[in-house]
């Protein structure tokens, strides 16, 4: 089934025409009414009328998440905030939150995405679907929340936290779809065989997201639960997920071209790339009104194929992302910077201590564990006091990046330096 | 009044002691009581040694986390109801003890204390009859 066939399955040029109408339109919209991106063009002496098609797309200056930073919290806003009906936020690298706002409007076409996604997973408005992604700043749970609702199947808005009672209504309501991270539908498959209704599920498919994975982990998921399981792609910059999403074919996520313009650049030239050619994934968002970015420079290293898949659809294929260009870390489906970690010991103590973040999975559910060296003033003969440090340093972490951490004292210089400077992660998670 | 306590903090891993203690020897600082207090992951190593300063100025220097606390060595008798006597007169009056320990070494006789509020703890023993080991007179 495809949602859209109108959208989805258009001939490249016919998409071609309309992304490049599109990008034309939003180019002249953000010179009018976004004094930071109007600015940004003059630096390069650029006017809208430049801008004639997808072809002139390369003469545009990127948009990174700095530019978010630097006009935190709604400078990049095109349109006025009477017409922003809904606001989201993403951890930023440095404690300030990254804001993103959408129009009525951008929430329909958002809506729609996550529709056309839901679709491609083959479930239709019969089904009963669970969205276990947290609900709240973060784009996840509203977001496929909205998209089950336009779509028209039952939602049922479990968010995260209580797993058996999730399995309980899974059993009791009939629910055929689930839209999580695929590392807590793997821990969701444990507490199904734990409370052996393994055979009162009728889970078809699962639509997973907002962590990196890997084909193996979806073959596990797809043998563990019976069910097909999908991927979807997309970060709340650029409006969240419902970007791309994989069809039956699992040939790579299809991005909805006809509201995102996608390019695949190299990393450090930020030339753009050849297909299959992997890079860079940089987004100009062709329709949002709200918070329209022109070249996003996402830091999602992936790489793009245009050839048609037998699936109808005829929008562009990205790869599975194969990792980041910076040392953003996704843990439980949340976005950590070191840097988080850094600023809150920071305020904590005065000053930097020794610090060395471990990212692990047990169970199927990543962990976070905070090594931090003892130092002068941290350090007392009482276990008392050190377990009151240990616990004010979790609180504060936990305060920075929205995430429980297990904070662990170690002996001074004990954590490894290389080069001078100190290695501050070590993932042991595996992604293949 | 108050003794000078050597504190380490140890993770809980191979070799750790057995270095704070060569440490310690090397330097020919002698141990005169000591006491582990531990959690799964750390432990910190209280001891009453010889040169206390030494010993930690040394200890940091290898790398260690160390620190010196302020706390009470009651001198007792050896006998019934001694340590009852101290313990009492701490809690008529509302003191904590946060952790003791004892001592019995090179002829002296003591009862480590670290008590919440230390000198109101000091008054009260002396008050109460019970005579404290000054700092020099315990690393002599």
């Amino acid at each position: 089934m495809i949602w859209n066939e109108t959208k989805e399955c258009m001939s490249r040029d016919e998409l071609e025409n309309l992304q490049g109408a599109r990008l034309v339109k939003l180019v002249d919209r953000v010179y009018h009414n976004v004094e930071y991106y109007r600015k940004k063009m003059q630096a390069v002496g650029l006017l809208p009328g430049d801008i004639r098609g997808i072809g002139d797309l390369d003469k545009l200056p990127f948009t990174t998440k700095d530019d978010l930073r630097a006009t935190y919290p709604f400078g990049l806003f095109a349109v006025p905030l009477s017409q922003i009906t809904r606001v989201h936020a993403s951890s930023g690298t440095t404690g300030k939150a990254t804001v993103v706002g959408y129009t009525r409007h951008d929430i329909d076409v958002w809506s729609e995405c996550v529709a056309r996604c839901i679709t491609m997973a083959g479930l239709g408005k019969s089904d009963v679907i669970q969205v276990a992604y947290g609900y709240g700043l973060f784009t996840g749970g509203l977001g496929a929340h909205y998209g089950v609702e336009k779509m028209g199947a039952t939602v049922v808005p479990m968010s995260t936290g209580n797993t058996k009672k999730l399995v309980t209504m899974m059993v009791d309501f009939g629910v055929t779809g689930i839209m999580c991270t695929p590392s807590y539908l793997l821990h969701i498959a444990e507490v199904i065989d734990e409370m052996g209704v393994r055979d009162k599920i009728r889970l078809r498919a699962s639509i997973n997201g907002a962590e990196p994975w890997t084909e193996k982990m979806r073959q596990q998921i797809e043998e563990r639960l019976g069910i097909h399981s999908h991927d979807i792609y997309g970060l709340s910059e650029v409006m969240g997920p419902g970007v791309a999403a994989d069809c039956s074919f699992h040939r790579g996520l299809h991005i909805q071209e006809d509201h995102f313009l996608p390019e695949v650049v190299d990393q450090h030239t930020l030339k753009p790339l050849r297909d299959g050619m992997t890079g860079e994934l940089v987004i100009s968002t062709l329709t949002k009104e709200g918070l329209p970015l022109i070249r996003y420079r996402t830091k999602d290293l992936t790489s793009i194929d245009h050839t048609p898949c037998e699936c109808g659809r005829t929008t562009a294929r990205l790869a599975r992302f194969t990792g980041r260009t910076d040392d953003m870390l996704i843990i439980r489906g949340v976005n950590v910077f070191p840097s988080q970690v850094e600023a809150a010991l920071l305020e904590m103590a005065g000053t930097t201590p020794h610090y060395l973040m471990i990212v692990d999975r047990v169970d199927n559910l990543d962990t976070l564990e905070v090594q931090v060296e003892m130092q002068e003033g941290f350090f007392s003969d009482e276990i008392r006091g050190l377990e009151n440090l240990s616990g004010r340093i979790a609180h504060g972490i936990q305060q920075a990046i929205g995430l429980a951490v297990k904070v662990k004292l170690v002996e001074p210089k004990s954590l490894e330096r290389s080069d001078g400077k100190s290695r501050h992660v070590i993932d042991k998670r595996t992604f293949d | 009044m108050f003794v000078k306590q050597l504190s380490v903090f140890i993770e809980n891993r191979e070799g750790r002691l057995e270095q704070v203690t060569r440490v310690l020897a090397d330097e020919n600082v002698n141990i005169l009581s000591l006491s582990m207090a531990d959690t799964t992951e750390y432990g910190v190593l209280r001891m009453i040694v010889s040169d206390p300063e030494k010993a930690r100025a040394t200890l940091c220097a290898e790398g260690f986390s160390a620190m010196l606390t302020d706390v009470l060595a009651v001198r007792l008798e050896d006998r019934v109801g001694e340590l009852h006597r101290m313990t009492h007169i701490l809690c008529a009056l509302g003191l904590n003890v946060e952790y003791m320990y004892a001592l019995a070494s090179s002829g002296k006789r003591a009862m480590i204390v670290k008590a919440s509020d230390g000198e109101a703890a000091a008054k009260a023993v002396t008050d109460g009859g019970l005579a404290l080991y000054g700092n020099e007179e315990m690393c002599r």
